[in-house]
């Protein structure tokens, strides 16, 4: 048997392993290119009124949970109950920026839905999301007590990503000094 | 009147509906370029050119925006890849991960021609010369012209 | 109950395709004629069964039986009659059965056209082709069923993807899937080769028709994609390298090195291992496209609903049809007799094998660069995205000597041709290419620019290198050229063509995004455009803002443009529907971006020059397969007795 005609052979086989190992992946999901680096700089206003502000300085100091969301978002509202258990299970502040939204709507919302947020920074323009690398909402980022961002979740938080992934990461981010 | 048509025109036609700045001609042209070669990052494989997304209009109006300042195109590419990383590129730039996609074709079509080279020089050399074909070359190198046209027929 | 109907038949179908696989091969196992005999009969039943199951599914979707599911997800009962049937291919399910009627079209006609092969040769074909429908058939029964029920029955339907509410839903889907299908025509040849053992002669005319019939239905297939994309995503292009488009273009690149190849392999005996290992790529690249596009592995937007268990199942299927068939190409394929004659490089072979080079090396580039994403993946070196300008760069380079190729290919005899006779002939095309390509631009647009007049130049010259032949052989003698020769100029003169089309699009096209409220008027490629307003307009599925533009050259109004935004109102999805005023030497095309304050839009109009020429020149090139295909050779019928095909079997033997 003549060698190179194995070439194909092995070819074929290395493209089939390659794809099953994609099967395995899912390509939608992106992950964040902020992962390990500083929490981008940032001041903006509360939603509660212009004057007060909130810049990236105030994310240090705590393990802090940043919640991208706006009430136009229906999915928000999918994972509105879990922020508000994430904060109460480990203690740690939820920052809430909200995106591209109005002060009324976004107030109202809380009103309705309950402000598990310690404060909420508003980003009318979305220019600061853009700035975090936020694609759509809800986006979540796990901000440690340096300023640097450790963790990204992409879209809705489900109960499995919270109990397997995220508490415990908030718990050991805490520990760090 | 048909000054101040003109002037609305060339302002209507240097200004991308995305965004309110107004840029010449070679800025539109970058600006068209460039957004052809950035990802719509929730879109199904699409250019911000390409997509009406809330977030590539925000994209777009950046770029218009980063082009009107002066900004090299490069440093726009950078800005954007400092926030969602080198997917956000269409046009993968030739770095350590990507050599192989760049080198690759070109170092096949490489192979291929030396395969070719080698074959064509293998059978030249197992097939014996019939002793017709003197003849024939002697008649070529005096430049006679040969006996009959060579055949062409079908393909 | 029409649903359980075609849901037994699909049943029945796979028992069919068992039989046509199984017994067929023992038949060749232990020469046994009557188990070949059972091939074509069921073949024919597997056609019957099958387009039973078809009708049946296309009644469903007709008579809006929304119990079944697949017909509840794709359909409504204010989808116009039309789409209704057409949506039968609309989604995963359907389109598999779309896919596995078209293979047992393909058997059926192998199976009519047995007479004319040997009884082993044609059973054998058969039995590949009922190896394949049998894994589709499995496919669909377990994972994929159309025919699934749902109770309670919603009563309506979730509509048909906008995006394929179009006339172009209606033929692409099959005409592309006659060419992949039809390529399993070619691959089962090849397997017969190997298992025979024989590639002679007589083997490459029977597969050389087939060959080119698929190759016709799937250039048709991709230029209509093609064509479909640019009346209906929008934005004014008319190829997008997405990951689907690529899957249907790779197995057009290596489909048409095949075609080449086999030319070779019948004339000079030559390649033959080759030409069998081109047949078995050409359909393994059909089967993977059908796993990139269902598996969800890519992103896409022309991938059915993914689901990565289906994609386990096809890649499984893949392995082992593939797989296997390279591993028997790696056993059997030194039993074909090398051929030792010299090849010379200015000559025809010579000239296809370097075809067969770059044709193949562009398809693998197209791979690499689809499947670059997957790779870095998985080499842990991040989410890299592979798009249009990474396969501009790399495939034009590659494929621009191709087109140089062509100019000389009609010139260029089989075995030798002297290099003083190539320089008389070619010399005058040459230059009159080079004058020509450089004035296009400039004569056609008032513009120049180096890369549209190269781009131009390669055209021209492929076509004045194909038509040169032509003119040779027909002047002072009133001869009918024969159908191939005549097939080879028009595919030629067809590429000739795509060349100078994308050339000028791609140097020329140019694009103005504006804001227009009504009255307002935008000047644009020395045309005016005015808009005079948006009105409501009521569909049979949806409500749309129907814009108004008129389009004026030099004063005189030339047309009447209404792109629309339509609201689907099952839905929901918003589509944009654009205005385009054709021309032999121009498109323009207008359509709405979004609604402004005011009254205003933001609009986009486009300039698209010579764009026709490249789905022209795309038909071009298939009608000239499809002429190549009527050559009287193939119409011979070849009525073998038992006599002759001995003679066959024993005259191959040293072929």
């Amino acid at each position: 048997m003549r060698w190179r005609l194995v070439v194909p052979v092995v070819v074929v086989l290395a493209l089939i392993v390659l794809l099953g190992y994609s099967l395995t992946r899912s390509p939608d999901v992106l992950p964040s290119a902020l992962i390990g680096k500083a929490a981008p700089a940032f001041d903006l206003p509360t939603i509660a009124s212009q004057r007060d502000r909130i810049t990236n300085k105030d994310l240090e100091g705590n393990v802090t949970l940043v919640n991208v969301w706006a009430s136009w978002c229906v999915a928000c509202r999918a994972e509105h109950a879990l922020i508000t258990e994430i904060s109460q299970r480990t203690g740690v502040p939820v920052v809430g920026l909200n995106y591209k939204d109005t002060r009324e709507a976004a107030l109202r919302w809380l009103g309705r839905y309950g402000n598990p947020f310690a404060v909420v920074a508003f980003d009318g323009s979305g220019q600061v999301g853009i700035d975090w690398g936020v694609a759509a909402v809800p986006e979540t980022f796990v901000v440690d007590r340096s300023g640097t961002i450790r963790y990204k979740v992409v879209g809705a938080i489900t109960r499995e990503e919270m109990n397997d992934t995220l508490i415990p990461k908030l718990k050991k981010l805490q520990q760090e000094s | 009147m048909r000054r101040l048509t003109w002037i609305l025109v060339a302002l209507m036609v240097a200004t991308p509906a995305a965004g309110a700045v107004s840029l010449n001609e070679t800025q539109l042209t970058r600006y068209h370029e460039l957004t052809a070669d950035l990802r719509c990052l929730i879109c199904q494989n699409r250019s911000i050119a390409e997509s009406d997304v809330p977030l590539a209009k925000d994209l777009k109006a950046i770029v218009a925006k980063q082009i009107a300042a002066g900004r090299s195109d490069g440093e726009i590419k950078q800005y954007l890849v400092d926030r969602y990383g080198e997917w956000v590129l269409y046009d993968p730039p030739f770095q350590m991960s990507t050599w192989l996609l760049w080198v690759g074709p070109f170092v096949l079509l490489l192979i291929g021609l030396v395969i070719v080279a080698v074959v064509m020089r293998k059978r030249r050399e197992t097939t014996p010369e019939p002793a017709l074909d003197r003849e024939r070359l002697a008649r070529v190198l005096n430049d006679d012209p040969p006996p009959s046209q060579p055949s062409h027929k079908d393909s | 109950m029409i649903p359980e109907l075609g849901n037994f038949a699909l049943i029945l179908a796979l028992c069919l395709a068992l039989v046509q696989t199984a017994v067929p091969l023992y038949g060749m196992a232990r020469s046994r004629a009557d188990c070949l005999a059972v091939a074509a009969p069921a073949a024919v039943g597997q056609f019957v069964m099958l387009g039973i199951a078809f009708a049946a599914l296309a009644f469903a979707f007709y008579g809006n039986d929304f119990s079944v599911a697949y017909v509840a997800a794709n359909s409504n009962t204010h989808l116009p009659w039309f789409y209704r049937i057409a949506a039968v291919w609309g989604a995963h399910e359907g389109s598999l059965l779309l896919w596995m009627l078209l293979l047992s079209c393909w058997s059926l006609a192998v199976a009519a056209a047995s007479r004319s092969l040997p009884r082993d040769v044609a059973s054998c074909v058969l039995a590949v082709m009922g190896s394949v429908s049998v894994g589709f058939l499995i496919f669909t029964l377990f994972t994929s069923n159309p025919f699934a029920r749902q109770f309670p029955a919603p009563a309506e339907g979730r509509d048909l993807n906008p995006l394929l509410q179009d006339p172009g839903l209606v033929i692409h889907p099959p005409m592309l899937y006659m060419g992949y299908v039809g390529f399993c025509v070619a691959f089962a040849f090849a397997i017969t080769a190997l298992i025979t053992g024989r590639v002679d002669s007589a083997w490459t005319r029977w597969t050389r028709p087939w060959t080119t019939a698929a190759w016709v239905f799937l250039t048709v297939g991709v230029t209509l994609g093609s064509w479909w994309a640019y009346n209906e995503l929008g934005w004014g292009g008319w190829w997008f390298w997405d990951p689907v488009e690529n899957a249907s273009f790779m197995p057009w690149l290596v489909g048409t090195a095949l075609i080449h190849s086999l030319a070779v392999t019948e004339k000079r005996g030559i390649f033959k291992s080759w030409t069998v290992l081109l047949a078995i790529t050409a359909f393994a690249l059909s089967l993977l496209g059908t796993f990139l596009v269902r598996s969800g592995v890519l992103i896409s937007v022309h991938a059915f609903a993914t689901d990565p268990a289906r994609g386990v199942y096809i890649l499984a299927f893949f392995a082992v049809v593939i797989g296997g068939s390279l591993l028997l190409y790696a056993i059997r394929a030194p039993r074909f007799e090398a051929g030792t004659e010299p090849v010379a490089i200015l000559s025809r072979e010579g000239l296809l094998l370097l075809n067969n080079i770059f044709l193949v090396v562009a398809a693998a580039a197209v791979l690499l660069g689809t499947l670059y994403p997957i790779l870095a993946d998985a080499l842990g070196l991040g989410r890299i995205s592979v798009g249009p300008p990474y396969f501009n760069k790399v495939f034009i380079p590659l494929t621009a000597p191709l087109v140089a190729l062509v100019g000389g290919a009609a010139v260029i005899a089989w075995k030798r041709t002297r290099w003083q006779a190539v320089q008389s002939r070619l010399w005058l095309p040459l230059l009159l290419a080079i004058g020509l390509g450089v004035l296009l631009p400039w004569l056609a647009l008032g513009e120049s620019g180096v890369v549209a007049a190269a781009g131009c130049v390669l055209g021209i010259w492929a076509i004045l290198g194909a038509l040169e032949d032509v003119v040779r052989r027909v002047r002072g003698r009133r001869v009918m050229l024969p159908r191939n020769v005549l097939g080879m100029t028009l595919a030629h003169v067809g590429v000739g063509v795509f060349v100078i089309g994308v050339s000028l699009v791609t140097g020329f096209g140019g694009e103005r995004d504006v804001r227009m409220a009504p009255g307002d008027r935008v000047s644009f490629a020395g045309y005016d455009f005015v808009f005079k307003g948006t009105r409501h307009v009521e569909g049979p599925n949806f409500t749309a803002e129907t814009g108004d533009f008129l389009v004026f050259d030099d004063g005189d109004q030339i047309a009447e443009l209404e792109p629309a935004k339509r609201r689907y109102n099952a839905s929901g999805q918003v589509m944009t529907e654009s205005g385009i005023d054709v021309g032999v030497f121009r498109d323009l095309y207008v359509s709405l971006g979004e609604s402004l304050s005011g009254q205003a839009w933001s609009v986009r109009i486009y300039h698209r020059p010579f764009i026709r020429w490249i789905w022209a020149g795309a038909f071009l090139s298939a009608i000239g397969g499809l002429v190549a295909l009527t050559d009287k050779r193939y119409r011979r019928r070849e009525k073998l007795r038992a006599p002759s095909r001995e003679h066959m079997s024993s005259a191959s033997v040293q072929a």
